[in-house]
């Protein structure tokens, strides 16, 4: 059986490393475990971790569009 | 009944009314054979990418999510956030794993995990490990759903005592088993296009008009007390709140595909494309289910637990009853009702997706391969029927005799049970190196030590890792995910040295388009 991918199944594609930056981005809470700078009143322990949301679904917006077959 | 809330009510009412016309109605929606299993629990494979997305976004938001979130924040603080941070990182595990396996199962009409890793290892006792675990992993699940309308139907003020209580409950359930019986899961999937809209229109009037009440986010933030604002700073020699906010976020992340009705929600896409696109689309969800959180903050600001209307509820519901207790202060009683119905709805949709697909695991992976090995497609189905109707009898039962924080806990073990198939399931996907024993050994000793783990910590979801003088308090699902793959890792050569390997039903062709 041939596990390796061939040409018109690529397999892996570097877009996908783009992927790391959310679980950076989230997952080490000491860098955003404050108060200040806050934003309209909301600490930036919240508005960070929303911000993310938004530039996550960008991220994945930008890998899909970018390893998309034609 | 002096106490009933009679303007939500009917507004809840004639919108659960309206939904279960809908959930009939769904039977003929792109028509198909409701006689075959993949129809009748898969909705024939046919939900494009809107229809997914309201889906899965349906199934994945649950009433529990929107009742328990913010009732975590509301009683603890910063940690119940960590809800953020697991669906940042859900969507790069769906994009990249999920649409793989769509490929793999429709080629092979797999309609459960278990088929996939039966055809992949050719192991009955290991399919028969990933069914069972999904299989009880969602039975409390459901039960909890039933929660969710417990504490709407409470905050409208319907009361009694003994069955009069519970006949709301069981009114509604009832109706949720009458269509899902007739039209599988066509029936949630059309409900849940009025669920989602309905919780976005609440979650945003809540976002923008109580923020407005209660004199800006400034204010909001100020009323919650100090020591819950942020996460606790660890003391010495420990990782403290840090590492269990980030285990928990990564072990909810790893597990919630692996559940069954995720993976019944993704299996009835049309298409890998679509699964994709879902998973640059499904974030909005994440964007409200953050707002959700921060409900409870606005409850603790408008001062809701101190209110002498609301203090039954508390009494009954304990912080479960936050949100209702804001949305009935904050909003007239027809949005509240518009809200409850949003919630109510909410419960009954991934109950129905969830017993649906613990009826695919059993008709397929314990009464095909065990019981009956010829079905023709219509005894197949039947089967189907009749197990999701026992399954949701069987969780209602369970939520009406038995302590609610039984079945909160034992949903917390259903998640360190769930992620133990992720090697087989998820990597599998990827693979088939690993060895179906040493997967199974892998399953076993982790399930059984997490088990263990969990009664240790009175069940709590955490358990302090002690090493060489520090501890790494965590998520006990992820450490024991981590014990599980080291085993499959070092069993795997030695496995492979003894025992030969049944061929793979699948070629690498398989797993894309």
């Amino acid at each position: 059986m041939n596990q390796v991918p061939d040409r018109h199944h690529p397999g892996w594609s570097w877009w996908y490393l783009l992927f790391i930056l959310q679980f950076i981005g989230v997952l080490w809470p000491p860098f955003y475990n404050s108060a200040e700078p806050s934003w309209h009143g909301v600490p930036f322990f919240y508005w960070y971790q929303m911000l993310w949301v938004i530039v996550s679904a960008i991220l994945t917006a930008l890998v899909y569009f970018a390893t998309k077959r034609p | 009944m002096q106490n009933v809330n009679w303007v939500a009510l009917i507004v809840f009412v004639v919108l659960f009314g309206f939904i279960t016309w809908l959930g009939f109605k769904a039977a003929h929606w792109r028509k198909g054979d409701l006689d075959l299993l993949h129809e009748w629990g898969l909705g024939g494979r046919r939900f494009g990418t809107l229809i997914t997305w309201f889906l899965v976004g349906g199934d994945l938001y649950t009433a529990y999510t929107f009742i328990a979130v913010p009732a975590l924040a509301f009683g603890a603080g910063a940690v119940a956030f960590f809800a953020v941070p697991y669906t940042i990182i859900i969507y790069p595990i769906l994009f990249l794993v999920f649409p793989r396996l769509w490929h793999v199962c429709h080629k092979h009409n797999y309609i459960t995990a278990a088929d996939f890793v039966r055809g992949r290892f050719g192991n009955r006792w290991l399919a028969l490990a990933i069914t069972v675990t999904g299989i009880v992993a969602t039975t409390p699940y459901i039960a909890l759903q039933l929660v969710g309308i417990q504490v709407v139907i409470g905050a409208m003020g319907v009361s009694g005592s003994g069955w009069a209580a519970d006949l709301p409950l069981l009114i509604a359930f009832a109706v949720m088993a009458a269509f899902t019986y007739s039209s599988g899961l066509r029936a949630p999937a059309s409900i849940a296009i009025v669920k989602d809209i309905l919780i976005y229109i609440t979650a945003f009037a809540a976002l923008i008009i109580i923020p407005m009440q209660l004199g800006g986010f400034a204010k909001i933030f100020a009323a919650v007390p100090a020591k819950q604002l942020l996460l606790a700073v660890p003391g010495p020699h420990t990782t403290g709140a840090y590492s269990s906010y980030a285990t928990l976020a990564l072990g909810s992340a790893l597990a919630l595909f692996l559940y069954p009705h995720s993976m019944t929600g993704i299996l009835s896409a049309s298409s890998g494309g679509a699964i994709r696109r879902n998973a640059a689309m499904l974030p909005g969800y994440s964007f409200v289910l953050g707002m959700l959180a921060l409900l409870g903050f606005f409850a603790i600001a408008a001062g809701v637990k101190g209110m002498p209307e609301f203090a039954t509820g508390f009494k009954q519901f304990g912080n479960n009853f936050a949100v209702p207790a804001l949305l009935l202060h904050s909003f007239p009683a027809w949005f509240a009702g518009v809200a409850f119905a949003a919630i109510g709805i909410g419960a009954l949709v991934p109950a129905a997706i969830m017993s649906i697909a613990a009826a695919n695991l059993y008709t397929r992976n314990i009464h095909r391969e065990f019981i009956n090995r010829n079905p023709t497609d219509k005894q197949e189905a039947q089967v189907a029927k009749w197990v999701s109707l026992i399954v949701k009898v069987g969780a209602l039962a369970f939520i009406i005799f038995v302590p609610t924080q039984f079945a909160i806990q034992l949903q917390l073990l259903g998640g360190i049970w769930i992620i133990q198939t992720l090697p087989s399931v998820m990597l599998g996907a990827f693979t088939r190196w690993f060895h179906p024993w040493a997967l199974f050994i892998g399953w076993a000793i982790a399930t059984l030590l997490g088990t263990w783990m969990a009664i240790g910590v009175h069940l709590q979801g955490t358990f302090p890792v002690p090493v060489a003088g520090w501890t790494f308090p965590g998520y006990i699902a992820f450490y024991t995910l981590i014990l599980n793959l080291l085993l499959c890792a070092v069993l795997t050569p030695v496995l492979n040295a003894t025992a030969t390997r049944i061929p793979d039903e699948t070629v690498a062709a398989d797993y894309h388009p």
